[in-house]
């Protein structure tokens, strides 16, 4: 075991997770942008809204990221359209691909998250909402976008952890983020023990501090849940 | 029809080895759950925290590190050995074995907990049952608990094994000629990344809608005898 190596590599190594984070957390909202109003969609009455949101979720979800990527990378430069278009210079940048990948990949998981949130308000508290003469929105608003994001939460967090733990395909396409960095120092030193050891660790903090944080998200919001005394305790 | 420029034998191939690799995976990942949840249950604390370790450590790692860890660590690891031992020779994992060694970890880590609960949610007058007709622990293991276990536990495992179907395309990064290789293969002799990446998508797409069908039946054939409220 090469410790000196391992202590050499820590600096060179964060760097690299902070373009993962950085992909992760553009992703992320990208993707909750596009999240809600599939969900929306999903949910709807109306079969024309709800079939294509459904087979885009389904889609994204069925195959795997990797080919995602691949054909937003590789394939798209298969069209002399989209190499003559304005959206080229996007479409050249393997950080754009990727962003492009996770955003969409993570929209249908996320969206289908929303979903279930949604669609698990109790029915008396929708109902309340109308009796009091609340508006569509004014119901999405005060009673069901407050109650959906409690519910999904939990789910939430999931799906960043996940997609942090994707985030390292963006090597494939020769992005030096964490596993690229990692991949590459190895390229130059031949010790893979090592520099996996640490790379994984990296990671697993990461994934701890992200868990930590929802936590306290999850905890900040939830109030409402515990008793009175402690109530007023954590307001201070 | 499209026209596949004579890959189709390429993508046939790589089909039957992703198929091959996330069975392989799949049986070590039971197995490697069902102990880890033996061992998270147990009485013994080492084996807990052992087990503890395991799940944290694995679900906290990327997959792709842990294959490339599994394939590259495993033969420095093994040489290092070998050559302390005087072995001056080069000793490489095979890369199938790598590869399906490491989904197997990753799925034995999440089943682990995924087994846990199941056994936790067996109710504890069944096996009382089972005891009072002076059943030994491993006849009341395979003739109560195991039955409940796998009733409770498809639809998580269900939704494990297409998670593991779609990680295998993973393994193509250290060279087994799957599913993700055939289609890069074909690129690279026809310049045509859309059509054959695209293919590759609607191999996996129909691999999941076959197995999600599959695991759809399995859970109603394991709720038999089981009152639908």
């Amino acid at each position: 075991m090469d410790i000196n190596l391992i202590i050499e590599s820590v600096p060179k190594l964060l760097k690299g997770a902070l373009l993962s984070l950085e992909l992760v957390a553009l992703s992320m909202v990208l993707g909750m942008l596009l999240a809600i109003p599939l969900a929306l969609f999903r949910n709807s009455r109306k079969s024309w809204i709800r079939v294509p949101a459904y087979c885009y979720i389904y889609f994204f979800r069925a195959t795997p990221l990797l080919v995602q990527m691949f054909l937003v990378y590789y394939g798209f430069s298969q069209f002399e359209a989209v190499r003559n278009s304005f959206l080229w210079p996007i479409l050249r940048e393997a950080y754009w691909c990727a962003i492009i990948a996770f955003t969409l990949n993570t929209s249908a998981y996320t969206g289908e998250i929303l979903r279930g949130a949604i669609s698990s308000v109790k029915w008396g508290q929708i109902e309340a909402g109308r009796s009091v003469g609340m508006s569509k929105y004014l119901q999405f608003r005060r009673i069901i976008g407050p109650q959906a994001v409690i519910l999904g939460l939990p789910g939430y967090s999931n799906e960043i952890i996940l997609l942090l733990k994707s985030s390292s395909l963006a090597s494939t396409i020769t992005l030096m983020e964490l596993t690229g960095l990692t991949r590459n120092i190895i390229a130059i030193t031949f010790k893979p023990v090592e520099l996996f050891l640490l790379a994984g660790i990296i990671y697993m903090s990461l994934t701890f501090v992200i868990t930590r944080v929802f936590n306290l998200v999850e905890h900040k919001i939830t109030t409402y849940r515990r008793p009175l005394v402690e109530q007023e305790i954590s307001q201070g | 029809m499209i026209n596949l420029y004579g890959f189709e034998n390429t993508f046939i191939i790589g089909t039957w080895l992703t198929i091959k690799v996330t069975l392989v995976a799949l049986l070590i990942g039971l197995l490697l759950g069902l102990l880890g949840a033996g061992a998270k249950l147990s009485r013994f604390s080492v084996l807990h925290y052992c087990a503890d370790a395991y799940t944290t450590i694995i679900r906290g790692v990327p997959e792709l590190i842990l294959i490339l860890a599994v394939y590259f660590g495993s033969s420095a690891l093994i040489n290092n050995i070998a050559g302390s031992l005087g072995y001056d020779g080069y000793i490489d994992l095979n890369a199938f074995v790598a590869g399906v060694i490491a989904l197997g970890l990753s799925f034995g880590a999440y089943a682990t907990e995924v087994f846990r609960g199941a056994i936790l949610a067996i109710p504890k007058g069944q096996i009382e049952a089972g005891r009072s007709f002076g059943m030994g622990r491993t006849l009341v293991f395979r003739r109560i608990m195991l039955p409940h276990v796998w009733r409770f536990a498809l639809p998580a495992l269900g939704n494990l094994f297409l998670i593991l179907q779609k990680d295998s395309a993973l393994v193509s990064v250290i060279g087994l000629h799957e599913i993700m290789r055939s289609a890069t293969i074909a690129v690279g002799y026809t310049k045509k990344p859309f059509t054959f990446y695209l293919l590759a998508a609607v191999i996996y797409l129909c691999l999941t809608i076959v197995t999600a069908t599959g695991i759809q039946y399995m859970e109603k054939r394991f709720s038999r005898g089981v009152r639908r409220d």
